[in-house]
């Protein structure tokens, strides 16, 4: 079957099946940073954006987004320029091995997008349904607090 | 002083991770690639009488089934480790007796995973099934199943006793030694199962290349061990072998076991197609874990807290294979007792199989079961003598300029080597950290909530001494830049990058000139892998040896170019400059000249290195935490560690090795738990049910590094990995004591336990009535 979705604001016809995750379409089609680490939900490295939500793409069958938008972390940085959050996990030292990043990233987004300046409990909840077991967080959640901080300058 | 080293340095490969780069290893597409499953046994003693996959075999798109009556019988050990290895030889390819409940009976390679998973169902078992043995005490008594009674294995001390290994070392006179405290303790003290949970499972993907070589690509820490582990279960040349490790999702001690890369290997060598092979998630938790230990500690001090005996008596249960039994065995005491200023030790282990899931490295590796247990008993000697817990910190442990006679009494699986301890600031550790913990002596928390302190010093090594071997190749481009090769495994603790801020430091350029590659055994020459805290120390002592080499050769150059001999010439900012004139050449011209115009010579060097002591890092960590007596919860509130890394080459990833560690032990400490049935079956192998920490758990987290310059490490550099997992155990449970005045002396610190200790309830729930070993 085929389904129309918007991948990163480009709109792309994807053949599937009605058994196909949505993690395993868009790792076939080269959406590499979505990783797989659990297939159950519980881990947070296959997060993406679905309609300005953070879901887990491993609990979601494919034509379940037919006619969606949905954003992976390829979308932060389409020209190579990085997103603000992009450049604050890379300065903060909120990158170790790197593999619950994107998902990581992700959370952020959604949260900073509805919440510009989010308190650390804030910060922590809405990274709470992504796994790290390199950093301990503390990294991670100073990267995203700094993100707040500068966005507030800003305004 | 420096410019590159001790400077916060973005990583290396920081761009393309947090751009979600293709760089893992499950990121490259391969045409005809196929899946492999496995069957795996449901029994955790059984022979396999007959196996039967012709059903499987007949289904479209399966392209074969290996079993032990197909595979190669090579026994070999899976541990990682440095040739000849410390570890039994007690594994085999596909063994015909399974000997835990997720043992390998068969895999299948088809077209798809689902494919593979349906197949795995369509193959046909008949076992017989034997008595199993789970708790290890019991594995070692006469008449106990013998769970290794293969002929073919080698290096099992006494395999009828389930014996892996064993030693004893004695040190002074540990009788005079207790007849001279004033107090002797004895307690028993036990370290539970964990698991890694990297979040990349174990992966790996196999293919031939362009000339028939076999190629793999592999999640490991250990590429060169890969290769020659392969090269000897498969019976081919390592010369036929290319072992290419990626970025790496975390490992933790997990990834060095060698046991998926052949068999995906050997699907690739009779398919001809690419292979691959990734655990699940479930696979995952009884892949390799860490090694519960039992601990019999007896302790004499004298009231002004001076210790007079230690007696140290382990039993470790490394499952159903040996992987790393003895030499984990055998750092519970030589990372551990070295610490105390004492002179009368002894030191016995054990280590034993029993038909659980198998046993393997893990961060700390051994020393943070011990600790656990030396680090709780000096918290009650203290308590005997009427002294607060820092104040005997203060005083026991090993100081710069000291030795220990178990640095040379006991190694890693072998006698050890004496060493002096060239760099401490464990004094300052101790101080800064009691200061910014704040620790109150009178809780004022009156009703439920019950506020306690505790703490805990501990160290590590810096590689195995006149073991590990890392190697380093750098080589000059035209534009003044460095390609450097090292064969040591950045698993995503940032040794890319510091790798390349010691090269650069030594070469004076800037870290951006630096283009490292690691870890590929074509490209790059040989390092042990990364184990053992030797990445920065090891590794990084031969990149500063090939760095120095080649900046030689620059200034031989420089000296013809300039037409100044050497002792009027030096080197700042990728230039050769005349102290006499000011004239100077660049690093380009230089290149330019070599490459081009005057006797014409790539320059390049190669150095290894060794080291023949192993400098422990130090740390001291003070907890505060509040515990729930209504429900036997226990938060950690705050956490401080003081750390004496030597120099931190790059302070930030310093940090990020102590808060990960530390955030891993905490989790460990509290709510991470192997549930078995009465199969010794583990029951609850998946996130939902096996509690790591999230962000929401952590506490307010303070990490101060305290520098030291120990002499012989890069630019005064030692290891930082690994020594912080070993404090949260013994400073929670002292901090528990602190609060409520419990002794627990079995880890995890979970509510149900500490409401037992505490006297709130008589019994374990069901959930417990099954041992969590």
């Amino acid at each position: 079957m085929q389904i129309e979705v918007k991948i990163n604001g480009v709109l792309k016809k994807l053949e599937t099946s009605p058994g196909e995750r949505l993690l395993d379409l868009l790792r076939r089609k080269g959406y590499k940073s979505v990783k797989r680490g659990c297939e159950e939900g519980e881990c947070g490295a296959c997060s993406i954006i679905l309609e300005g939500k953070l879901v887990k793409s491993c609990l979601i069958f494919a034509p379940q987004v037919s006619g969606h938008s949905i954003i992976t972390l390829e979308g932060l940085s389409p020209k190579g320029e990085l997103h603000p959050i992009q450049r604050a996990f890379l300065e903060e030292g909120a990158v170790q091995c790197g593999f619950c990043t994107p998902g990581m990233i992700l959370a952020a987004k959604v949260l900073l997008d509805k919440n510009p300046h989010p308190s650390e409990k804030e910060i922590k909840e809405a990274i709470s349904g992504n796994l790290c077991r390199c950093t301990g967080y503390v990294k991670i959640v100073k990267a995203i607090k700094r993100v707040g901080e500068t966005l507030n300058k800003n305004v | 002083m420096f410019k590159e080293v001790g400077k916060n340095i973005q990583r290396v490969d920081g761009y393309s991770l947090v751009k979600g780069n293709p760089v893992f290893t499950d990121d490259i597409d391969l045409k005809d690639m196929l899946f492999i499953k496995f069957l795996r046994s449901p029994h955790p003693h059984a022979v396999i009488k007959s196996i039967d996959t012709r059903e499987a075999e007949k289904m479209a798109g399966v392209a074969l089934v290996l079993t032990h009556q197909n595979t190669p019988r090579v026994p070999h050990t899976t541990a990682g480790q440095g040739y000849p290895e410390p570890s039994p030889y007690d594994s085999v390819m596909f063994p015909r007796k399974m000997r835990f409940v997720g043992d390998r009976v068969a895999c299948v390679a088809a077209e798809s995973p689902e494919i593979a998973l349906d197949a795995v169902k369509k193959i046909d078992v008949e076992y017989k099934i034997l008595s199993p043995v789970f708790n290890p005490e019991d594995a070692l008594k006469d008449g106990a199943p013998i769970i290794h009674d293969e002929k073919d294995s080698s290096g099992i001390l006494d395999p009828k006793h389930n014996l892996v290994g064993e030693v004893e070392v004695n040190v002074g006179n540990l009788d005079a030694g207790f007849g001279e405290a004033d107090v002797v303790l004895e307690n028993r003290y036990e370290a539970h199962y964990a698991q890694h949970t990297p979040i990349e499972p174990h992966i790996v993907i196999t293919y031939l290349d362009e000339n028939g070589r076999l190629v793999i690509r592999t999640s490991t820490q250990v590429p060169f061990h890969v290769r020659r582990i392969c090269a000897n279960v498969l019976g081919i040349s390592i010369r036929k072998i290319r072992v290419i490790k990626p970025r790496i999702g975390g490992a933790f001690g997990t990834k060095q076991e060698v046991y998926l890369e052949y068999i995906a290997a050997y699907v690739t060598l009779q398919t001809e197609r690419p292979a691959k092979f990734e655990l699940t998630r479930s696979e995952e938790f009884t892949s390799r874990t860490r090694h519960p230990i039992i601990t019999v500690l007896k302790v004499g001090a004298r009231k002004d807290g001076t210790l007079t005996a230690i007696d140290m008596r382990i039993l470790s249960n490394t499952g159903a294979y040996g992987s790393h039994a003895t030499t984990v065995m055998y750092n519970t005491g030589s990372k551990v007792l070295p610490l105390y200023r004492c002179p009368n030790v002894r030191f016995e282990g054990k280590v034993v199989y029993t038909n659980l899931p198998v046993a393997g490295a893990y961060r700390g590796y051994g020393a943070t079961q011990g600790y656990f247990a030396t680090e709780s008993m000096l918290d009650e000697i203290a308590e005997k003598i009427g002294m607060a817990p820092v104040d005997l910190r203060r005083k026991i442990h090993i100081k710069e300029g000291e030795t220990s006679p178990i640095f040379d009494a006991l190694g890693e699986g072998k006698k050890g080597i004496p060493q002096v301890i060239s760099s401490s600031k464990l004094p300052l550790c101790i101080e800064e950290g009691f200061k910014l913990i704040k620790w109150k002596k009178k809780p004022k928390e009156e009703g439920k909530m019950k506020r306690g302190y505790g703490c805990a010093i501990m160290m590590q090594g810096s590689g195995i001494p006149a073991v590990d071997m890392g190697a380093a190749t750098i080589k000059m481009n035209e534009d003044g830049s460095f390609n450097l090769l090292v064969g040591a495994t950045d698993l995503g603790t940032g040794s890319d990058t510091i790798l390349a801020q010691i090269a650069a430091e030594t070469l004076k350029v800037p870290t951006e000139r630096i283009i490292v590659y690691s870890s590929d055994t074509d490209f790059t020459p040989f390092d042990v892998g990364a184990y053992a805290s030797s990445t920065t120390y090891i590794s990084g002592g031969a990149v500063l040896k090939t760095a120095r080499k080649v900046l030689e050769e620059i200034i031989l150059i420089g000296e013809k170019m300039l037409n100044e001999s050497k002792e009027n010439l030096k080197v700042e900012n990728g230039k050769v400059v005349s102290k006499k004139t000011n004239s100077s050449v660049t690093y380009r011209e230089i290149a330019c000249n070599a490459l081009y115009e005057t006797n014409q010579h790539q320059i390049i060097a190669s150095m290894s290195h060794i080291s023949h002591k192993s400098p422990p890092p130090f740390a001291a960590h003070f907890v505060e935490i509040l515990i729930n007596r209504g429900t036997g919860k226990i938060k950690v509130e705050k956490y401080v560690a003081c750390v004496d890394c030597g120099t931190a080459i790059n302070p930030k990833l310093a940090e990020g090795q102590v808060e990960g560690s530390i955030i891993n032990g905490i989790s460990y400490a509290l709510t991470e738990e192997f549930i078995f049935n009465k199969n010794g079956k583990m029951r609850n192998a998946s996130f939902r049910d096996y509690k790591i920490f999230t962000a929401m758990d952590i506490p307010e987290m303070k990490v101060v590094l305290i520098p030291s310059h120990e002499p012989s490490g890069p630019f005064g550099a030692k290891s930082v990995g690994e020594v912080c997992i070993n404090g949260p155990c013994p400073a929670i449970a002292n901090a528990i004591y602190d609060a409520v005045g419990v002794r627990i002396r079995k880890t995890p610190f979970t509510p149900e336990r500490v409401l037992k200790a505490m006297g709130e309830i008589e019994h374990l729930k069901d959930i417990h009535k099954m041992e969590n070993y």
